[in-house]
């Protein structure tokens, strides 16, 4: 989701100077584009990319969740995480159709998902092992999705931006009620306190990982903050993210598992030990820990809701037929 | 993987009475009965709407971007249309 969404996007484009110099006169006047505007190829298919891998993020990412919505410890919990879940389906939603804008169709991203040829978020990749996860989740997961569609919902396409907006509205309380269950637990027993450890031991790093990877001089990059498609540099939203978190993991009085991790006068920020890119790398390429369940559930749900997909299309039809068939049996 | 597309609608939804119905996305259905209920969960989870159309997306008819100018500019070149242009000195008041 977010920025890996544009990992390998191809933002080639073939349009003569002058189309391209107007519409990035439209883009530097901060007008947003709206779907039938005339855009370039590459800033198109950019964006197909972005928001279908966007939008695929948000389904995956109901899986680790919803396997413990029957296992939550209270009704308060249970119904705050149903709410959770449905908003993410509901998230992927509102990008979906903000993709289909710009000429591709629900199907063909299915087939993309299902197929393995779209990639979601490397987070999603994670299990969810103990409730404390859920609690991690929310609290990291969902707040460096915060950081992300933040800065997405002033992205120069308006549905995007459009969507962004929505979504950023739900969030807040996924982040709240995750940290809460957080706080829960480490007013707790010993082990409660230790399991809220274990999940942030887990959830860390890869939370720091979905920013995506430094751009360096990645000319894709900057073809994609020439056209406002992405406003802040991955590195910037990451230290970000860092910087706001770091406070809470205190105020929690769990231990950010990261020994280099300092406050830098200077900058007024921390600076962090580094990444390990192999592992993001090689859950991107689909060796997670639960790559392949993931893509099971997803490719069994699609398989299993087939028929009732189809015997409502055809309940439509045969309706529509027999109202055209009324009035002329009436003559 | 079903071999239909399902039809796509756009959902427009009136915040409060006293306001007019506004476009707040779109979502797919078979027919019109699912479109709205599936209109209602995806667009309405908090309280947001009081009232939901929902128009099948085909039936929209748009304008081009491309006759934008043609369209849209005699707006601003009637400037007769609006009340700046007519001169009312200044001891009349308000007008
Ligand atoms: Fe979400
Ligand atoms: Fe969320």
């Amino acid at each position: 989701m977010y920025s890996q969404g544009l990992i390998g996007a191809d933002g080639k484009t073939d349009e003569d100077e002058a189309f391209l110099a107007a519409f990035q006169e439209r883009i530097d006047a901060e007008q947003k584009i709206e779907p039938n505007d005339p855009m370039p190829e590459g800033y198109r298919k950019t964006l197909i990319r972005q928001i279908s891998q966007h939008a695929h993020s948000e389904i995956i990412g109901m899986q680790p969740e919803g396997n413990w919505i029957s296992r939550a410890p209270t009704l308060r919990r249970k119904a705050a995480l149903m709410a959770k879940v449905q908003d993410e389906g509901g998230h992927g939603l509102y990008l979906y159709s903000a993709a289909e804008t710009l000429g591709i169709s629900r199907e063909e991203m299915y087939q993309q998902l299902l197929t393995g040829a779209a990639k979601y978020s490397s987070i999603f990749n994670y299990p969810a092992l103990t409730w404390a996860d859920i609690g991690a989740i929310g609290w990291l997961v969902d707040g460096a999705a915060i950081m992300n569609q933040i800065a997405l919902c002033r992205c120069s396409y308006g549905p995007y931006a459009r969507a962004m907006i929505r979504i950023c509205k739900e969030e807040s309380f996924h982040q709240r009620q995750g940290y809460e269950i957080l706080i829960t637990l480490c007013n707790g027993s010993d082990e409660q306190k230790e399991l809220a450890q274990d999940a942030l031991n887990r959830f860390w790093w890869p939370s720091l990982m979905m920013f995506g990877p430094s751009e360096g001089q990645s000319v894709h990059s900057q073809q994609s903050m020439l056209w406002k498609i992405k406003r802040f540099s991955n590195d910037d939203l990451r230290d970000k993210f860092i910087n706001a978190t770091v406070p809470q993991a205190e105020f929690l009085g769990l231990k950010v598992p990261d020994p280099e991790l300092k406050w830098n006068e200077e900058k007024q920020g921390y600076d962090h030990g580094d990444i390990d890119w192999d592992e993001f790398w090689r859950v991107v390429k689909g060796d997670g820990p639960c790559n392949r369940e993931r893509m099971r559930t997803r490719r069994r749900v699609e398989s299993e809701g087939a028929w009732v997909r189809e015997a409502a299309l055809a309940h439509a039809q045969k309706r529509a037929e027999r109202q055209a068939v009324a009035p002329v049996a009436a003559e | 993987m079903t071999e239909t597309a399902t039809p796509l609608w756009e959902v427009f939804i009136r915040a409060r009475n006293g306001l007019s119905h506004k476009h707040a996305g779109s979502i797919h259905a078979a027919d019109a009965e699912l479109a709205l209920q599936a209109a209602r969960d995806v667009y309405t989870r908090r309280g947001e709407g009081q009232s939901v159309w929902v128009v099948r997306s085909s039936d929209i008819v748009a304008s081009d971007p491309v006759d934008k100018d043609m369209m849209f500019e005699p707006t601003a070149s009637k400037i007769y249309r609006h009340p700046t242009f007519y001169e009312i000195p200044d001891d009349v008041g308000n007008m």
